[in-house]
């Protein structure tokens, strides 16, 4: 019997990054040599609508959909957009929000997808070198810089807030 | 890489190396036909298609937007005639438009091979339907081929060309938008087919030419090889066995493939590669292996109705079911029978033109102006939602003009002067141009007003050239056409080119003296896409310089 996948719902508006955000996501664990399905629904984005990508990866993938309460994570960049996107989570999954990121500290504010990512790279095993080949190869050159400095933000971020966590325990 | 006449494409080592690689199905399609050597990729944007011609040109494959699907499709046909290799994409509401020379060229003996995508929008995720085309491989008698992933995708199109140019029969590769749109890992180069063939000419009359006495003969020669490759399909077709449990057969295809081995691991499952012309033996056969059968596919009940036809028992989903796309939870509920009623999504927050969009400027002297709009199929479809609520009727692309015109003959007097027709640039290229005609020839009483939003682009599939733009798909210059000249040479006096942006007051008098003027009026509100205005700018000015 496989084992499960690990399933991320990344959500947002467009124009926010979701797209490129899962697009490194996806990257970085293909790079680890898993089996990845990525799946979203684009068209219409460009004109600030709902836009949400799932990202599945393990030994082996089937459906490219996150099951309805089976995400393991949810990422979302636009806070109104968490209860749109609540369902997908399954219980005990974590949420990941931009509450959690100094905003203020990213020297450029659209960053906010990459420092995301970079508390999620907290809950996962990739190592920050598979990360950082991954921005890099995503993003243009003139963004790798802010990108970078975004991605640490969010994994520092992403320990605090494990340690607190871990306090509470 | 080169290809050989035995193995085919051979990728040498650092290319084997790069082999695997996280594609989308679009792009999957065009690194297959690249791989096999398509002299010519044709189609018209169309979510979930409009990736695939994107990339055959950037992987260095020769690719073009036509000004629609049928013209497209009748430039791949000719392609095929010279024996080379034609790939022609469009999504689902591209093949009616298509299906004019997609049931003839099904007669035809092509010399080399056409393979033509139809991308399907289950759930219209951006369409303004969800119709099923697999239908249209029915009707029209071509073989099908339904990929699952993107590894599909890739070998798929392979074999299409492989079974196009053994049978000399144009294929269909029938997408949806999960195939298209999601990532999945491909590994290149994992088949090899025949190198195309050299193009040339040579008279052929009776194979390609319809005139009734060589199509009587053409259609019983289509229905003839159609049974050869329903025998094929039988013995050695694209199709896969999974063997588990005795008790529950599932038979299904493209990506429902997925979601059944997610929600049923334990079932036996056939998956169909080639859902026409049908394995019907084999179908039969696993049918009868197994305690129950059911057959789990998305949309239509089309291989339910092929198998049940055939005298093969099996269960189908229940009709709720044909309504949306399928993922793993809905084909759980299938297969316990579930019709209790599904839990509704949270709805998003749905798409609005962009803050600065011209297409704003138009509808808000529309509304003002309390016009009829007769509207059609792009970005600013979004103004039939509020605030604007300014844009009556959607039915196809191109179909502003004539539904337009008809409102005009039928309404009484003062309503029927406040209707307008309103349509974007790729759109009046597209499907517009004929509605012009009919309005210089059939001119209703109270005149006309023909409003052409020219933004530069195509916008709604993401920023396309069209003939209206005068730049090639990968933006370089060509012939333009001006749609002001276009619209005076059919015999309309009234012809204006303006800025919706730069003075509204403006825009809305030009549009109120149009309306009382009882004659026949095109406006050309003209300026550039918001989004697109600065690549536009900056592929004029690389233009320029080659000029120089
Ligand atoms: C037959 C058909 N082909 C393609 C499409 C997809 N599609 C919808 S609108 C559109 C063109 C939109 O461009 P334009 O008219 O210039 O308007 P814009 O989006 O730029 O405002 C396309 C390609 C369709 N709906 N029907
Ligand atoms: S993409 Fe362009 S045409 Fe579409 S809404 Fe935005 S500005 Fe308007």
């Amino acid at each position: 019997m496989n084992s499960k996948p690990t399933n991320v719902v990344i959500a947002g508006l467009g124009g926010q990054g979701v797209i490129k955000a899962s697009d490194i996501l996806a990257d970085v664990a293909f790079s680890a040599g898993l089996d990845v399905k990525k799946s979203e629904l684009h068209g219409m984005s460009q004109r600030g609508g709902s836009v949400s990508s799932d990202v599945r990866f393990g030994e082996r993938v089937f459906s490219p959909m996150v099951p309805e309460g089976e995400a393991d994570f949810l990422l979302v960049i636009a806070p109104d957009q968490i209860p749109v996107n609540a369902a997908a989570l399954r219980l005990g999954g974590s949420l990941i929000d931009p509450s959690q990121i100094d905003e203020s500290s990213l020297s450029n504010k659209k960053s906010i997808n990459v420092a995301l990512l970079g508390v999620l790279s907290r809950h996962l095993q990739f190592p920050v070198e598979a990360w950082t080949a991954a921005l890099e190869r995503n993003l243009p050159q003139k963004l790798h810089d802010a990108n970078l400095q975004a991605f640490s933000i969010g994994r520092a971020a992403g320990q605090t807030l494990e340690q607190k966590i871990g306090q509470k325990r | 890489m080169q290809y050989s006449e035995t193995k085919g494409v051979i990728l040498d080592d650092l290319e084997q190396k790069q082999a695997l690689a996280l594609l989308s199905g679009d792009e999957a399609v065009a690194m297959a036909a690249f791989d096999s050597g398509v002299t010519l990729g044709t189609g018209y944007p169309g979510t979930p298609s409009t990736e695939i011609l994107e990339t055959f040109e950037t992987l260095g494959g020769k690719a073009q937007w036509s000004p629609n699907e049928k013209v497209a499709m009748e430039v791949a046909i000719g392609v095929a005639f010279s024996g080379a290799r034609a790939l022609v994409t469009m999504k689902h509401v591209g093949l009616n438009v298509a299906a004019d020379p997609l049931f003839t060229v099904a007669y035809i003996r092509l010399d080399g091979a056409l393979i033509i995508v139809s991308a399907d929008d289950p759930g219209m995720a951006s369409s303004q339907n969800e119709q099923d085309n697999r239908r249209y491989a029915l009707a029209a008698g071509v073989p099908m081929l339904e990929p699952s992933d993107s590894q599909e995708a890739y070998e798929f199109t392979l074999r299409a060309i492989e079974i196009s140019e053994r049978w000399q029969v144009p294929v269909l590769l029938r997408m949806t938008t999960r195939v298209c749109h999601s990532k999945t890992v491909v590994r290149r180069g994992t088949m090899a087919i025949p190198p195309p063939h050299s193009p040339h000419f040579e008279h052929d009359f009776p194979s390609r030419v319809m005139i009734p006495a060589y199509a009587k003969p053409a259609h019983r020669r289509l229905r003839k090889t159609l049974a050869e490759i329903a025998a094929w399909n039988d013995e050695a077709g694209p199709n896969e066995l999974i063997k588990g449990s005795s008790s529950l057969g599932i038979i299904t295809s493209g990506i429902a493939f997925q979601h059944v081995r997610e929600a049923a691991p334990q079932a036996s499952v056939l998956k169909l590669g080639m859902t026409y012309p049908l394995p019907l033996e084999r179908m039969r056969a696993f049918a009868a292996s197994v305690e129950r059968c059911i057959v789990i596919e998305e949309g239509d009940p089309y291989l339910v109705e092929a198998a049940r036809t055939a005298g093969i028992a099996v269960d189908a989903k229940p009709e709720m079911y044909r309504f949306g796309e399928l993922n793993s939870t809905r084909v759980r509920r299938i297969l316990n029978g579930d019709i209790s009623s599904e839990a509704k999504p949270v709805p998003g927050k749905p798409p609005a033109l962009c803050p600065g969009c011209p297409h704003r400027n138009v509808y808000t002297v529309l509304k003002d102006l309390g016009c009829i709009v007769a509207g059609d199929i792009g970005c600013y479809s979004l103004g039939v939602l509020p605030p604007f609520q300014a844009m009556d009727s959607l039915v196809c692309m191109g179909a502003a003009i004539g539904v337009g015109l008809g409102l005009r003959h039928s309404l009484p007097p003062a309503e029927a002067r406040r209707v307008v027709s309103v349509l974007g640039d790729s759109t009046f290229v597209h499907s517009g141009i004929t509605g012009l005609v009919e309005m210089v020839y059939n001119p209703p009483e109270s005149g006309h007003v023909l409003v052409i939003l020219d933004n530069g682009t195509t916008a709604m599939t993401g920023m396309q050239e069209h003939p209206g733009t005068g730049r090639t798909l990968n933006h370089a210059q060509t012939g333009k056409v001006i749609f002001e000249d276009l619209a005076r040479s059919l015999g309309v006096r009234n012809v204006y080119v303006i800025d919706p942006a730069q003075d509204l007051g403006k825009f809305q008098d030009l549009i109120q003296s149009c309306l009382d003027k009882k004659e026949l009026s095109v406006v050309i509100a003209r300026r550039d896409c918001l989004l697109a205005a600065r690549s536009i700018r900056e592929y004029e000015r690389c233009n320029e310089q080659q000029a120089d």
